[in-house]
């Protein structure tokens, strides 16, 4: 069955199907994040100290959370999802000037930062769990796994996502008509739209967890 | 975005990008630095907003494309706006309300006690 409108303009809304139908996801995903963002928000101006008391041997009272997060691996994971996001529009600019080895070349650097993000995230939640952290220890933990949490397994879909566009995907821009690579280059709009996305939820996470 | 693009238009889109980038690194850079200054929580807390809504509108209005983006998609991220917003007030008036009610409640135990 032929799906209309998934790369040509919509006369009613001036967009393709694909691109109206991203964007509402994503309008879904703000009141996802939007609503861990204000439990973290209520917890956190009902609290009497936060993150509060911590277990490093003894009980020891933390005052910011830099004191119990690593400012410098989550700066490094930022740099790094700044960085794809502009691999992942420079490979679909790729693709708009027809450039195929520059599109391959740039979506595998942004599967390749992600995973470096993840890596990075890994060595993250390493250090909490030495010492005993979990998500149930106290709210500042709760609320610091979760939204990271949360925002690592979008992580990881944009990764099968772009997988798939750099791999098996890329079958339909090789069979070669303009119809089809518009629509392959269409894809990977749509997808990056959804990685810019991650990226900033994690510009809003970074701030407002690790650093105040 | 615009379906119809020359390969000038993409070149020029790509030096926007690199921009953009650049921006972002140094705007991240800020965002740490001014964290070790350790300046009490309200206005730490609202120059980290400050930056990251800047952080974030460059890439919606470049990387997202939003800059010049077809109404209806504006309409959307409105609404998802409102309600965004709306949540917000819920939370923080409900978390309001508790202190009014427990600062009503002092005083009405202290007028007793008086």
């Amino acid at each position: 069955m032929q799906i209309p409108y998934e790369v040509q303009a919509r006369p009613d809304t001036g967009v393709n199907n694909a691109k109206l139908g991203i964007w509402l996801f994503l309008a879904s995903e703000v009141m996802l994040f939007g609503g861990l963002f204000a439990a973290y928000v209520f917890l956190r101006i009902g609290a009497d100290a936060w993150p509060g008391m911590m277990m490093y041997g003894t009980e020891v009272m933390a005052e910011r959370a830099d004191e119990i997060l690593n400012v410098p691996l989550a700066t490094l994971n930022t740099m790094i999802l700044i960085a794809s996001s502009v691999t992942m529009v420079m490979a679909w600019a790729s693709l708009k000037m027809d450039r195929f080895d520059r599109y391959k070349l740039y979506m595998g650097l942004t599967i390749l930062l992600a995973l470096g993000f993840l890596v990075v995230k890994g060595f993250e939640y390493g250090e909490k769990f030495d010492h005993h952290w979990y998500a149930s220890t106290n709210n500042f933990l709760g609320v610091y796994f979760v939204l990271t949490g949360l925002h690592a397994i979008h992580v990881t879909g944009g990764i099968l996502v772009n997988a798939y566009f750099w791999g098996p995907g890329t079958k339909l821009w090789k069979r070669g008509t303009a119809r089809d690579k518009a629509h392959f280059t269409n894809r990977i709009e749509v997808a990056g739209l959804y990685w810019h996305f991650v990226d900033l939820v994690w510009i809003f996470l970074f701030p407002t967890i690790y650093l105040i | 975005m615009a379906e119809e693009m020359t390969l000038e238009d993409v070149k020029r889109h790509v030096r926007v990008y690199i921009t953009v980038f650049i921006a972002l690194a140094v705007l991240t850079v800020v965002t740490v630095g001014v964290s070790y200054l350790h300046m009490p929580f309200t206005p730490a807390l609202l120059v980290a907003l400050a930056i990251a809504t800047v952080k974030a509108a460059l890439v919606a209005l470049y990387f997202m494309h939003l800059i010049s983006e077809k109404q209806v998609i504006l309409w959307v991220l409105l609404s998802a706006a409102v309600f965004l917003v709306g949540m917000f007030a819920l939370f923080i008036g409900a978390h309001a309300d508790q202190e009014d009610i427990a600062t009503l409640a002092k005083l009405i135990l202290s007028s007793h006690v008086a």
